[in-house]
């Protein structure tokens, strides 16, 4: 059956902002439909809050909504645009949750709007842990067998149905605290016990123990005529207990023979069947007992997920695209393969490659949050590689996660074999278990040992005692045999090492030469890797999409042909600080490239992107970005350009050894980067212009940072010159701040200074995007943060135009912005950070590069900055491209930054120079206040219209605080203070009721927030001892999900939003209506 | 043990023997199944052919007592990227080298076995000889050119029982005939003469499972003989070889179509197609693997199927037949019906081993035409 002609438009609902377990891989699948839909002549309405998408680009879609997404809003848009269907299964988690709460209003059958893709009953029933149990009773598979507790009682009796090991979960905690694993009844009684009195509801679910089963996924896809398929199956290194986002993951499955593959398989298919999932993909996790195949099923998503996407990436085969046009009625087999062109959707990918996925963390962002892996995930990336073997693909995959190592070797030391430590480092589930069994394996541990205290499969641990062993094979080599190219032995040594997947890097450490040494070694020998082509068939067809992949074997599939051609290299796995803005960012280049008439090559190892679709660029190479790697394609490719300026640190980092290879960089220069970037440069850059930097100064000993603080006076930024991002970046007030900062956080030397700033206290801090070609620029964007100066850019909302500055002010700050880009011969996007304080501008930092802002600039302004900066770099002149002429006005924006703090528990929620947003919201309105409610709506805040709100702030903040504190009590809230607080308030004619504070007795300020007698919490707080004593206030405001800030400024916003509120109210407006479309 | 795959065009592979040292030959086919390499090694159809696997990982799960197709390995050798040696699954008994060892079959590893895949779809498939004994590409070429090509070639011979036997659930067992050639069917089900060119015991399993009372005969028995038997109907196995060479057992297929309800599959598809007036060609490189999707016109429903065959059945210009499955990727039958006799048949595999169970529907539909044959 063709599509369906009775729907016209068509509404999806996008998944938000990037936050942990929900990424860009919801950006990939809504694009994808996106497109999809539109191809076949639907009307496209979409919902997403997030600005860094390609799927809210206005091009897209016919009517995009950046709006917040909850059930009343997106009730609101459909009230508005009366669609014919929503396609709720493309979002998320975030997007099928509101389409649920949504249909459940009544609204979509008042309305006649159809689900499609999934029924409201097919996603009950898959969301609903009963329900679901009850169906896979009813078709005859096994789950593990659990159970809700809501009183000891009740934990008893479930202690007798359920057998041991029980996990007990509490319900409604943040990350699971008050959990555990019971092994007896009096375990059992314990640890629930405590789950009990931890969970808000008091209410723990207990559950049959699948602790260390193996674990694998199913990629499934159904039609509306019942043909399934299976797109993929995954395998889980990681065994059951280490949620899978957090796991270490392959494809295909390495361990099922063929009779438990297909009694899987069947099992997903009638799984999917019994849920009801009408057409669409669909996800199903396993549990198999290693020793008797026992198989439970997990859980099931009734749509498409982060496993889809790395099904998708690891296949080629476009999930969500397809997914897409089942829900409008297509059948997989009137579906064409894009990639083989002669076959049909109606297939199952084979793959003759393996490929690994590995996630990535951020620890050492959140201090006071231990650094294990359990069933709530806690990685903010992944990467995946691919190679021809297992091996060879998690020695790239290793490599790709760009975390200072460069394949399975951390560290070429004699190991550490102190054994009880040994055992303990791999019997946790860890950031980096990984190496710790690698050290396992050289300290002698057997197999069976790690197996015994790991469960993790034994086949994947010969596979990295392979690697091991073959490492120690490397370094005699080097020990006995001279490396150069005429020993007949390197040429053979050198190919095995390769095909195990050994880096550049790592044999250079083996053979104590350096990296470039190898590779001269390698290209004398012309042992050089090739390029094969990921085709859904493994081979078995000619495939037409030009996705590749590195590997050591002799056949050759691709010869570049010579044609104009630029290189973008992408950012790699998301991490804090580094995410979908900029691969937003190299997907726009590669449409400038194409629009251009010029060969777009994307370089990029993160499977959740829209850059890693086959279809953005016209070549795709699926490899880490490292200068190995990189330069390897290069060589082949012999591109006209490389554009490293989009993809954020990863390739910056790459450009001044890529440029020492010959590598055309094309843009900025790397001298000006380093310009930029270089203290004394910079200072003397600055000098030149005659422009105002916070007073400064460089460290090598703690004595002379102890001059430098006295001298500038406090207080001070003080941060290590050798890391990047804010990373242990501290404000400190006096001396012995400064000392603890020593004494705690870093060490001082002559190799590693640490740079003092001056910190401007309660400064306006301002981000500036612009475009220029070397000799014209144009200011794309002045950007007011809200929160004043020392929280990190990344995480402080800002809004687009400045809603305080003046045009005079604003002016000067084009015109320094200006200098600086024509001092800087900038050739493309660069991003400055102003600081205003007392009617002075000071400049924070220069970035010659695409920052995390461009897109959101993009959207606020209309005009495609990233895009325009691939022209400019191609030689277009801003003078011809006239950026200002698209420029749209008549609308606020506002940035507002989401944290992953629930998932970290115990790590404070005040925000400081240090970068910890997973990701961001976009707000827009015709006003401040409303465009500022939306943002925080966004972002998880619904700000109340009435109620009582805490004021609690730092003595330096309370006259600040007086603006907010007054608008409140005129919008009709009760302030609610602490007894200083309360009386400087009443001092200045504002009353308070009085409050005690968490050590001062009970009632206090805490059981206020727990008896949800608080709508909103103002608390600053700043120095070491009022964030002590004032962390469990922030701690409790946000378990108990209550509205909070923790600045004035933020307060003061917050204050104008809800007037804006309680006054016209909010409406919906798609961003063409703002654009004036 | 260093080895060399040599193919008749000139091509050669370096590789190491896992096995041992030895030689091979036969012809080069390629197998896309990322799963069931025991089904593969142990199906009678690959008799006379080296299989190369195009996923890189082989033996992984290594092999087990239950997850064989016939009662010892039949390809004629193996080739693979990488054989795990020590391999991981609660089932396992025994390591794939040793297995292939136990049976004198060579194994050989590192090979770029997509690189031979993309050869072989381009070339076709092809004649090879691999060895760890000779070096010299060049002898080994020779030989390749030597063998004999697969088109035309009779193996049935090879795989086919010298006696009827019947299926015991867990293996075959001696059937035992009256010496007026009839039998004593044990069963209550419909009684089905099997013919064994070279089955698979999955199918035995199934047809089993759907009620047939099953006895398996040789390929060069009659059609007076299956007679004699007293059958309700007759099913044709798989089996390796060129089916053009296989004249008499045409003509007594062609008998059996008169009287009885006939079943088959793959060869005994091909062979009924001979039977009712078609002709069989070779394909470019086969279809060997687990994701092919196949339509039944009959339904309309998609399966995902099974597929071992080097050649196919063009039925143009045959009366009275209609095409009720089509491949999906390059439009050839992979299966018909007669429109006036019970007979149906598929060129693929329902009974999977390896592969997904989509079409296993097949052996209830082959029992409900038997029944109602039997009602007329």
């Amino acid at each position: 059956m063709p599509k369906r002609t009775d729907l016209k438009k068509i509404m999806i609902i996008g998944s938000g902002p990037i936050v942990i377990g929900q990424a860009c891989e919801f950006d990939y699948s809504g694009t994808q439909a996106v497109k999809a839909l539109r191809e076949e002549g639907y009307e496209v309405v979409l919902v997403n809050s997030n600005p860094a998408t390609i799927m809210t680009d206005p091009e897209l879609a016919d009517r995009t909504y950046i709006e917040p997404i909850t059930p009343e809003v997106v009730c609101m848009i459909i009230e508005k645009e009366r669609p014919d269907a929503i396609l709720p299964t493309l979002g998320g988690q975030t997007g099928l949750n509101t389409a649920l709460a949504v249909a459940e209003t009544g609204i979509l059958e008042r309305l006649g709007v159809e689900l499609i893709g999934a029924k409201a009953e097919a996603i009950q029933k898959a969301e609903s842990r009963q329900l679901f149990r009850a169906a896979m009773e009813k078709i005859g598979l096994k789950v593990p067998v659990s159970g809700i507790a809501r009183s000891l009682d009740d934990v008893r009796e479930w202690g007798k149905k359920i057998p041991f090991p029980i996990i007990v979960r509490p319900a409604y905690t943040l990350g699971g605290t008050g959990g555990g694993v019971a092994y007896n009844q009096e375990d059992l009684e314990e640890i629930a016990g405590r789950g009990l009195a931890a969970s808000l509801k008091t209410e723990v679910m207990l559950e049959e123990s699948v602790l260390g089963w193996k674990e694998f996924e199913l990629e499934v896809m159904r039609d509306h005529a019942d043909n399934c398929v299976v797109i993929c199956s995954i395998e889980n290194v990681d065994p059951m207990g280490v949620h899978t986002g957090d796991s270490v993951t392959v494809a295909p499955a390495q361990t099922l023979t063929d009779v438990e593959y297909q009694a899987m398989r069947d099992a997903a298919f009638a799984i999917m069947r019994e849920i009801g999932v009408d057409t669409g993909g669909s996800n199903v996790q396993f549990a198999v007992n290693p020793e008797n195949g026992d198989m439970v099923v997990i859980e099931m998503n009734p749509r498409v997920s982060r496993s889809s996407a790395l099904a998708s990436k690891a296949t080629g085969f476009p999930i969500a695209k397809i997914a897409a046009k089942l829900a409008v009625g297509y059948r997989l087999d009137e579906i064409k393969n894009d990639i083989t062109r002669e076959t049909m959707a109606s297939f199952e990918p084979t793959i003759d490659y393996c490929v690994v996925k590995i996630p990535r963390f951020t620890f050492e962002k959140f201090p006071g949050s231990e650094d294990f892996l359990t069933t709530a995930m806690k990685s903010v990336g992944e990467t995946m590689a691919i190679g021809r073997t297992f091996k060879e693909a998690l020695q790239k995959g290793l490599r790709g996660l760009e975390i200072g190592v460069y394949g399975l070797s951390d560290s070429y030391d004699a190991p550490d074999c102190e054994r009880e430590d040994l055992i303990a480092s791999i019997r946790k589930a860890h950031s980096r278990r990984l190496f710790s069994l690698r050290r396992a394996m050289r300290c002698g541990v057997s197999l069976e040992e790690i197996y015994e205290v790991t469960k993790i499969d034994p086949w994947f641990l010969r596979q990295m005692k392979e690697i091991v062993d073959e490492e120690e094979v490397i370094r005699e080599f080097g020990l006995h045999e001279s490396l150069t190219a005429d020993n007949p032995a390197v040429a053979p040594m050198l190919e095995r090492a390769k095909k195990l997947g050994f880096s550049d890097r790592q044999l250079g450490s083996l053979w104590k030469r350096s990296r470039y040494d190898v590779r001269r070694l390698r290209k004398e020998l012309g042992l050089a890797p090739t390029y094969y082509l990921v085709d859904t068939c493994a081979g078995e067809f000619e495939a037409y999409t030009p996705y590749y992949y590195s590997t050591y074997e002799h056949g050759r599939e691709l010869t570049p042909p010579a044609e104009k051609k630029v290189v973008i290299l992408g950012g790699g796995p998301n991490r804090i600080g580094q995410g979908i803005e900029f691969d937003y960012c190299c997907c726009h280049a590669s449409f400038a490239l194409r629009e251009l008439g010029v060969k777009s090559i994307m370089v990029n190892s993160n499977p959740e992107t829209v850059s890693t679709d086959y279809d953005t660029s016209d070549r795709l190479y699926f490899e880490p970005l490292t200068q190995e790697d990189v330069l390897n394609i290069l060589d082949l490719e012999k591109p006209d350009g490389v554009i490293v300026q989009f993809g954020g640190q990863t390739p910056l980092n790459l450009a001044v050894p890529l440029l020492r290879d010959g590598a055309p960089i094309i843009g900025t220069s790397p001298d000006s980067i380093d310009r930029a970037e270089d203290r004394e440069r910079f200072k003397a850059l600055l000098s030149k212009l005659n422009l105002r930097q916070p007073e400064n100064g460089t460290a090598l000993s703690v004595d002379q940072a102890l001059t430098i603080a006295n001298t500038i006076g406090y207080p001070v930024v003080v941060r290590p010159s050798y890391v990047l991002g804010g990373r242990a970046m501290e404000i400190v007030y006096d001396d012995s701040e400064l000392k603890n900062y020593f004494s705690q956080a870093v060490r001082v030397s002559s190799e590693h200074p640490i740079l003092i700033d001056k910190f401007l206290e309660n400064a306006i801090e301002i981000d500036v995007d612009a475009l220029s070609d070397g000799t014209e620029t144009y200011v794309a964007g002045i950007m007011e943060h809200i929160e004043q100066a020392g929280i990190h850019s990344g995480d402080s909302a800002c809004v687009l135009p400045p809603h305080t500055i003046s045009r005079e002010l604003q002016a000067e700050i084009e015109r320094q912005t200006k200098a600086l880009a024509a001092e800087l011969s900038v050739v493309g996007l660069m991003n400055i950070q102003y600081a205003i304080k007392d009617g002075e501008i000071y400049i924070l930092e220069v970035n010659p590069r695409a920052s995390r802002t461009a897109p959101f600039v993009s959207k606020a302004t209309g005009v495609p900055l990233a895009k325009l900066a691939t022209r400019v770099m191609l030689g277009e002149k801003i003078a011809d491209l006239k950026p200002w002429q698209g420029r749209k006005t008549g609308h606020v924006s506002v940035k507002e930054s989401v944290f992953p703090f629930n998932r970290f528990p115990g790590v404070d929620v005040l925000l400081g120079p240090e970068m910890r947003s997973t990701g961001e919201v976009m707000g827009v309105d015709e006003s401040f206040g409303m465009a500022f409610y939306k943002s925080q709506l966004a972002a998880g805040q619904k700000l109340p219209a009435e109620g009582r709100v805490f004021v609690s702030v730092n003595d330096s903040d309370k006259a600040l605080i007086l603006p907010a504190a007054r608008l409140f009590a005129e919008l009709g809230f009760t302030l609610v203070a602490t007894s200083g607080t309360a009386a400087f308030l009443a001092e200045h004619g504002i009353t308070a009721e009085k409050v005690l504070k968490v050590y001062e007795g009970r009632p206090n300020i805490a059981d206020l927030i727990k008896n949800k007698n608080i709508a909103l919490v103002i608390n600053t707080a700043s120095g070491k001892k009022t964030i002590h004593d004032s962390k469990e206030i922030r701690q409790t405001t946000l378990l108990y999900g209550v509205p909070y800030t923790t600045t004035v400024a933020g307060a003061y916003a917050m204050a104008l939003a809800i007037r804006e509120l309680k006054g016209k109210g909010m409406a919906v407006k798609s961003i063409q209506e703002h654009y004036g479309r | 043990m260093k080895a060399i795959l040599a193919l008749e065009d000139g091509t050669t592979f370096a590789g190491t023997s896992f096995t041992g040292p030895g030689e091979s030959s036969g012809e080069v086919i390629f197998n896309t199944g990322m799963t069931g390499y025991q089904e593969v090694l142990t199906d009678p159809s690959y008799v006379g052919q080296m299989v190369c696997m195009t996923y890189p990982h082989v033996g992984n799960y290594g092999v087990n007592l239950d997850d064989v197709e016939s009662s010892r390995i039949r390809v004629e050798a193996f080739i693979v990227k990488e054989c795990c040696k020590t391999p991981s699954n609660w089932r396992a008994r025994d390591t794939l080298p040793e297995y292939l060892k136990r049976y004198g079959v060579m194994g050989i590893e590192g090979i770029d076995t997509r690189a031979l895949t993309r050869h072989l779809r381009l070339h076709g498939a092809m004649r090879g000889v691999m060895s760890t004994e000779v070096q010299d590409p060049e002898s080994l070429i020779a030989r390749a050119r030597s063998i004999p090509t697969m088109e035309g070639l009779n193996l049935i011979g090879k795989v086919t029982p010298k006696r009827p036997y019947v299926w015991t659930g867990d293996g075959p067992k001696d059937a035992e005939l009256s010496a007026d050639g009839s039998y004593a069917w044990p069963g209550p089900g419909p009684k089905l003469v099997v013919y064994d060119f070279g089955i698979k015991w999955n199918i035995l399993r199934l047809l089993a499972a759907a009620g047939f009372d099953c006895l398996m005969v040789p390929s060069t028995t009659s059609a007076d003989a299956v007679d004699r038997l007293g059958p309700d109907a007759v099913f044709l196995s798989p089996g390796p070889g060129d089916p053009a060479t296989l004249a008499p057992e045409v003509a007594a297929i062609r008998t059996l179509t008169e009287h009885y309800p006939v079943g088959g599959i793959c060869l005994g598809h091909q062979l009924l197609g001979t039977a009712l007036g078609g002709k069989t060609f070779k394909l470019k490189f086969g279809h060997h693997g687990l994701n092919h999707p196949v339509k039944d016109l009959t339904t309309g429903k998609i399966e995902i199927s099974s597929q071992n065959h080097g050649f196919c059945v063009d039925l143009s210009g045959v009366p009275d037949v209609e095409k009720t499955h089509a491949n999906l990727n390059d439009g050839t039958l992979e299966g018909f019906r007669h429109v006036k006799k019970p007979i149906i048949t598929l060129q693929f595999h329902p009974e999977a081993g390896p592969g997904p169970h989509d079409s296993q529907y097949f052996f209830t539909r082959f029992r409900g035409l038997v029944r109602e044959a039997a009602g007329k």
